[in-house]
């Protein structure tokens, strides 16, 4: 039978089949689908993991027991991971371990666009690049074969397009593999120096091993057609190249660490122009030309974000295609019209809205964090100064004040979610305690991880399949770690938020402020919507600070749009003439 | 339908409008047909009122699951200036439908954009416009939030598919106790009195 599926549900479903056992995940863009349909199948045990760098230690602790894990996060996760992972490659697994790594080639959500095929290489692991969902679910399977036969971890890496698109899936039945015999084996998995020496040795020779199984493994297809031009390629651009160029001679990677010489170097003896298209960095391109095989890449298509169709139809179309395309129909509506943008805004009756009001009008230097309320950083806010990782605000916070004093932190405030202070918050602020900052800390409680799609985390008692569990005390664990001033506050009450805020950044001490109150999309029941006395408002245009997308500017007064309001009435306590109420006619 | 080629729809709208659901249904029609079917949706901030857009493509084997510029058979849009924007992935005779609806993004809401005349620009640029109030026929099928399956109804009508397919899928990916509501608001798009010519 086959189904529509997105690369994301394919991979949960090629990890079911392959009769996996653990699966684990921090959420985040394009890698969050994976593990909640995980969850979906009984026969898995899957789990949020506070952080990457636990899921990825879960995970390990299940393959060398005996179950085979699958541990997914997007590519920032893997730096989060990256410790366990580059040591994890030195013991190797027992049962089989698949690392997911999502990355976000054009930063559709994501702060950078690292490509963690290096990571692969650096690790020393192979890693595998399906390019639509058959193969996310093909390759998933594949992969832990090969994690148990070289007894190594196994990247799969896949990039927005393919986690994200759907296509048809062949659906098999799950094989029910047993739990691998557990033994001790200090030597192999206690990686201290004298035991570690030996497994390096091990590593340079599985790597060995792996290159030869590079060039048979049905993973790389060579397919031969018009010899003028022939291209190298994986993952999603394989895709456009048949599209775009569907006589062209491909090489199709879906191993793209540790790389076929042979077959490469077959493959550049049968055609006359020999290119690499790769989306980001010339990982392959480098590689092939410190074999000295000829070939462009990077001098023909862009380092920096996706390569869609369009640029290898503009690059090679003229030269190499059918030029099947027709003619634009239109010239790009842009020069005739300035089209505005629609960036993301925070949604009607959020949480996060008030409290930046509050940092803009205060006039507040903000170290931001990784989430929704990183919005704050746009108009009409402009409430945010850095934003960097996940957990970072705090740090920062902390080192502004050593290099610029006292003086400064009085002005200069840390805003973090609750799931990103869990995941690598807490570290943060114990260093404020520990090395005696005077950080006033505002943690956004709004009781889900929100902008990954309202995942539980280990704040709102709540594991991934819905059960109850217990949830962290934020007050007390801010005050267990020192802190001794702890404040929790509504958002939707500005006037005492914002003493509290005044309060606090006089403090000569470190300070918690807990802002309390569920993300508006969960919220289950909305309020009536405001509306606006026409004859009461002046124009004042105050309420629009809030940068709340149901009030519209008309003819110099506002109006307030009913079929978006959720009723938080924020506008109102900040109207100074009480234009915005609830009762009356609230359509007009 | 000659399906030696690839087809392609674009469907365009503002996070929160359902546009998601509005193109599973297309997608799993498209798949009981037996056609090869792609589909490329990109999410993540898309709830917190961003631009939205699903592509769709289908035929006898697809590649990519990105329509190409000037590609599109038909545009989708669930919102004005979404239309204008993707307008140039539209073919040279393609349909672009369009829900009437103004959606104000942030720089215009805070007066440094101009909300720009769209339908007058998508008039005077292509053929096969057709522009609907699509708010107001889900809220006489019953629901305001049917928004997405009355255009579901309108792209319907455009593509040559058996009417009872879309009727059996949407029994099955809808829950139960909206069924009736949405049945209507399909028809109510489906009946839409104009129409261009099917493609």
């Amino acid at each position: 039978m086959k189904k529509l599926l997105t690369g994301n549900e394919a991979i949960a479903r090629g990890a079911w089949e392959a009769g996996v056992k653990v699966c684990t995940a921090y959420p985040g863009t394009p890698s969050t689908e994976i593990t909640e349909n995980a969850a979906s199948y009984s026969e898995m045990y899957a789990e949020w993991s506070p952080n990457e760098k636990v899921a990825l230690e879960v995970g390990l602790g299940a393959a060398i027991s005996g179950g085979r894990a699958l541990v997914a996060m997007k590519h920032v996760g893997v730096n989060v991971a990256a410790d366990p992972l580059f040591t994890l490659a030195y013991t190797g697994i027992n049962a089989g371990l698949v690392l997911v790594s999502a990355d976000d080639p054009g930063m559709h959500s994501s702060q950078n666009e690292q490509d963690n095929r290096n990571f692969g290489k650096a690790a020393k692991i192979p890693v595998l690049e399906p390019s639509d969902s058959q193969e996310a679910k093909e390759f998933t399977k594949i992969a832990f074969e090969l994690s148990e036969a070289f007894d190594t971890p196994v990247m799969l890496r896949t990039t927005t397009r393919v986690a994200h698109s759907q296509s048809l899936v062949e659906l098999e039945p799950r094989q029910e593999i047993p739990l691998k015999n557990y033994e001790k084996n200090i030597q192999k998995y206690v990686m201290m120096p004298g035991f570690a020496r030996p497994r390096h040795v091990a590593v340079e020779a599985r790597l060995e091993k792996l290159m030869e199984y590079a060039e048979t493994c049905s993973l790389n297809r060579m397919e031969l057609r018009q010899r003028q031009l022939g291209i190298i390629a994986s993952g999603a651009v394989y895709q456009y190249v048949r599209e775009v160029l569907p006589n062209a001679s491909t090489l199709k990677l879906g191993m793209t660490y540790p790389l076929p010489r042979k077959l490469i170097e077959e493959f550049a003896g049968q055609v006359e122009n020999l290119y690499v298209i790769e989306e980001l960095d010339p990982f392959i391109e480098d590689q092939l030309k410190a074999w000295g095989i000829k070939v462009h890449g990077k001098d023909t298509f862009p380092l920096v974000g996706e390569i869609l169709p369009e640029i290898i139809q503009e690059k090679l179309g003229s030269t190499y295609g059918q030029n099947k395309n027709e003619p634009e129909n239109t010239e790009s509506s842009d020069n005739f019209l300035h089209i505005p943008v629609r960036p993301p805004v925070m949604c009607p009756g959020c949480p996060h809205r008030g409290l930046f009001y509050i940092l803009n009008k205060l006039k507040l230097t903000v170290t931001g964090d990784i989430g929704c309320y990183t919005l704050g950083a746009q108009a009409p806010h402009h409430a945010m100064d850095t934003t960097i990782c996940m957990g970072a605000s705090i740090g920062a916070a902390i080192g502004m004040e050593k290099a610029r004093g006292k003086e400064f932190a009085r002005k200069l405030v840390a805003v973090i979610g609750d799931s990103t202070f869990i995941h690598s918050g807490i570290t943060g602020l114990i260093d404020a305690v520990y090395n005696k900052a005077t950080t006033t800390v505002i943690i956004l409680d709004n009781r889900t991880t929100a902008m990954t799609g309202h995942q539980n985390n280990p704040l709102n008692g709540r594991t991934i399949k819905g059960e109850a569990t217990k949830e962290v005390n934020l007050p007390l664990l801010a005050k267990a770690v020192g802190v001794d001033r702890v404040v929790e506050v509504d958002p939707f009450n500005l006037t005492e938020l914002e003493t509290i805020i005044k309060q606090e950044l006089a403090a000569e001490e470190p300070s918690v402020i807990i802002c309390k109150r569920p993300c508006a999309l969960l919220a289950k029941n909305p309020d009536k919507p405001c509306h606006v006395i026409p004859e009461m408002c002046i124009g004042c245009l105050r309420c629009m600070k809030l940068g709340c997308p149901c009030i519209i500017k008309v003819d110099k007064k506002v109006r307030i749009n009913a079929t978006q309001c959720v009723g938080c009435n924020l506008c109102a306590s900040v109207c100074p003439n009480g234009a915005i109420g609830k009762e009356g006619n609230a359509n007009e | 339908m000659p399906m030696n080629e690839t087809k392609n729809i674009l469907i365009v709208g503002v996070g929160g409008q359902g546009t998601i659901l509005a193109s599973r249904v297309l997608s799993t029609v498209l798949q009981k047909i037996g056609l090869d079917v792609k589909v490329s949706e990109i999410h993540g901030m898309s709830q917190r009122g961003g631009s939205v857009v699903t592509q769709v493509r289908y035929g006898q084997s697809v590649s990519s699951p990105i329509i190409p510029k000037g590609q599109a058979d038909i545009i989708l849009a669930f919102e004005k200036l979404e239309a204008l924007r993707w307008l140039p992935t539209l073919k040279k005779e393609g349909i672009i439908l369009i829900n009437d609806q103004r959606i104000d993004p942030m720089p215009v809401i805070i007066g440094a954009a101009e909300y720009p005349e769209a339908l007058d620009y998508i008039r005077s640029k292509v053929k096969n416009v057709l522009v609907i109030n699509a708010l107001a026929a889900a809220q006489e099928a019953g629901n305001a939030k049917a928004v997405n399956i009355v255009l579901l109804g309108l792209l319907a009508r455009h593509m040559n598919i058996d009417h009872s397919l879309w009727l059996e899928t949407i029994e099955e990916t809808v829950p139960a106790k909206f069924l009736q509501v949405n049945l209507k608001a399909f028809e109510a798009g489906y009946n839409t009195a104009e129409n261009i010519a099917n493609i």
